[in-house]
């Protein structure tokens, strides 16, 4: 069974950036990393094709400035290879330009099954894994907790308002995974050191005869009238515990008339 | 363009319409004449309530089936807009099959959609929609320069659901057309995880608990003082991934937005990402024992303290009420 892991690479959300005053896009000159809600995709694509007993995990990743550094991480967890789809014209992508971007590179392979985070740290917008599955005429299953794999056909818990449902699904289809669901392993020294010579396909718009003017900026179709700060809420009274801290709490939530 | 003709993606569980839906209808109602919704399942049941907040029509997808509520409404929409009877404007829930709904549409009309949306503003002939960014430390207003649709998808609490007394809504049915092999996704069964006291996203006091706790069976006395003030548990996001608590009880950018009275937060340190689902709250009490953690940024009353010390103390301060 081969499946395609779609594995964003954003700045380190430690040190998020900042918007660009000029474009009102985001900055993105620095180093990129592997979105940590990708690696449990990445992780869940290992494990499946483990149970499967043949096949492959490929990446897909699309960003505007050829960084690889997030797509070596996860080649260093036991990817064999990734596709990054890399265009200056890309840009100020939004969901959509990115889903039309990444449908086209799945293309490129027929996967079985094609793996999503949830939501990005970065974009969260969450929609990239529907317009996917859309552009490539598949059947999805989004806030996936657990998948399992039985020939033709994909199980997967799905995270509900109340609990979980279980949901079966054809293949080949789109499955979005949330974080925490399983336990994404850590690149071993051996694996960091196979990555560097694991194929890494660099494509342009071009290559996947996608007209600039559909994606990116452009193709956003989308303009931001207005950045402002928003309003901070104020910190209130500070107190040191010395013993009696839960006494100021009673009194604040008698204040209140909610006990 | 245009924004006379505004379509809200229900959700219903059972007959009782989800609270986000109202939401978005006291808003929808606010900024269009025309004020309708589109939804799966037993639409009769619902449209009293949901004429009583403001929507004139149900277009009814009629039973899913088992079939997932994405793919079959994005579908019917779609094919109202071809025929020229869809909405200017689609507003759904940052909600599981919301989202399934915007994205899958916004691919097949090959429209944009906007997302993390807290509010909608008219600006000519078009909506503004205002998504806080940077851990809700900027605001950005945007709007679409597209033709068509306009779709937006609206985070929970955004705007007070609010009956406005209406008529019922009258029902009629919309077509799901071929579906191909994107509505082949089937639900084969259905879990609920107990509960019980009021939900996170509607208790009136919220009390938290985080990594700060130390240990998962402490985090007993987030359940202890929650149920003793008659109000919900809820976690951080790192304690749900550690596996102490469900998913369900997280509040953040990716858990629940809650806008509680009173919110407690034990041994949490205020990450953006926490801070997003929680600064609504009327009121913000905080007990780190780092005075520096930015929780106390936003509380009213911040306690510099061990949680293990200071909730035992307030539990039994409680129980002797
Ligand atoms: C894309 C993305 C989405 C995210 N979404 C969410 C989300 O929805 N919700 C969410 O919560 N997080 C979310 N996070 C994670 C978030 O960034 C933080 O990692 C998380 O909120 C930290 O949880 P915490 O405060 O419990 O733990 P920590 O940050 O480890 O804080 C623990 C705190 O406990 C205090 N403490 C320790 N011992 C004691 C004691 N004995 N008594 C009192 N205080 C003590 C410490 O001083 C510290 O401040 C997200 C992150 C990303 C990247
Ligand atoms: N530029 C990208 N490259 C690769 N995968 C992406 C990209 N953008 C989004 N995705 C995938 O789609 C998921 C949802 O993204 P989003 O809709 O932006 O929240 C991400 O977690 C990734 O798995």
């Amino acid at each position: 069974m081969d499946v395609v892991v779609c594995v964003k690479q954003i700045p380190d959300p430690a040190d998020p950036g900042e918007l660009n005053p000029d474009t009102k896009t985001l900055k993105r000159d620095t180093k990129l990393i592997l979105d940590e809600s990708d690696s449990y995709g990445v992780e869940m694509a290992l494990q499946l094709v483990d149970a499967a007993g043949s096949g492959e995990v490929r990446l897909v990743s699309m960003t505007p400035g050829g960084e690889t550094g997030g797509l070596r991480t996860a080649l260093a967890m036991g990817a064999e290879s990734a596709i990054l789809v890399s265009d200056e014209a890309l840009a100020g992508s939004d969901s959509l330009s990115t889903a039309k971007v990444l449908a086209a590179a799945i293309k490129r392979s027929n996967p079985d099954l094609i793996l999503t985070a949830t939501e990005s740290s970065d974009g969260y917008t969450g929609t990239v894994p529907e317009q996917i599955a859309e552009i490539l005429g598949l059947p999805s299953v989004t806030f996936g907790k657990e998948v399992s794999v039985d020939g033709e056909l994909a199980t997967v818990k799905r995270q509900t308002e109340s609990g979980y449902d279980v949901v079966e699904c054809p293949l080949p289809a789109v499955i979005s995974v949330t974080a925490g669901v399983v336990e994404p392993r850590y690149p071993s020294f051996k694996g960091i050191m196979a990555a560097k010579n694991k194929p890494v396909e660099e494509l342009d718009l071009a290559a996947l005869e996608i007209d600039p003017a559909t994606v990116g900026w452009a193709g956003a179709r989308q303009e931001i009238t207005e950045i402002v700060d928003a309003p901070a809420r104020e910190a209130g009274e500070l107190i040191v515990d010395e013993g009696e801290a839960h006494e100021r709490i009673m009194a604040f939530l008698d204040d209140l008339k909610v006990l | 363009m245009g924004f006379s003709k505004i379509w809200v993606h229900g959700e219903a569980i059972d007959g009782v319409v989800a609270s986000i839906t109202l939401e978005l209808l006291a808003k929808a109602r606010e900024l269009a004449d025309s004020v309708e919704v589109v939804i799966a399942g037993d639409a009769d049941s619902v449209a009293a309530e949901l004429g009583a907040h403001g929507a004139s029509v149900v277009h009814s997808i009629g039973s899913l089936d088992n079939g997932l509520a994405g793919p079959r409404i994005a579908s019917a929409i779609a094919d109202a807009c071809s025929q020229g009877s869809g909405p200017d404007v689609l507003l759904c829930g940052t909600t599981y099959d919301g989202r399934d709904v915007a994205g899958r549409l916004s691919a097949k009309l090959d429209t944009p959609v906007i997302t993390n949306v807290v509010d909608l503003k008219p600006d000519g002939d078009r909506l503004l929609a205002h998504e806080p960014v940077f851990g809700g430390t900027k605001d950005v207003f945007t709007g679409t320069t597209a033709e068509g649709l306009d779709i937006f998808v609206v985070r929970p609490k955004s705007f007070v659901a609010e009956s406005a007394g209406g008529d019922p809504a009258s029902v009629s049915t919309l077509q799901v057309g071929d579906l191909g092999s994107t509505g082949t996704a089937v639900v084969k069964d259905q879990f609920v995880e107990e509960s019980s006291g009021p939900r996170l996203d509607e208790a009136n006091i919220v009390v938290s608990g985080g990594r700060g706790l130390g240990e998962p069976d402490k985090y007993e006395m987030i359940e202890k003082l929650a149920s003793l003030v008659k109000g919900a548990p809820g976690a951080s996001r790192a304690v749900v991934d550690a596996g102490w608590v469900p998913y369900s009880y997280q509040v953040g950018q990716t858990g629940k937005v809650v806008k509680p009275t009173v919110y407690i937060a034990c041994g949490i340190s205020g990450a953006t990402q926490h801070l997003v689902g929680m600064k609504g709250s009327a009121n913000i009490v905080a007990i780190n024992k780092d005075e520096e953690a930015p929780i106390f940024g936003i509380a009213d009353l911040g306690i510099v303290g061990d949680v293990h010390k200071v909730l035992p103390k307030l539990i039994e301060a409680l129980e002797a009420q």
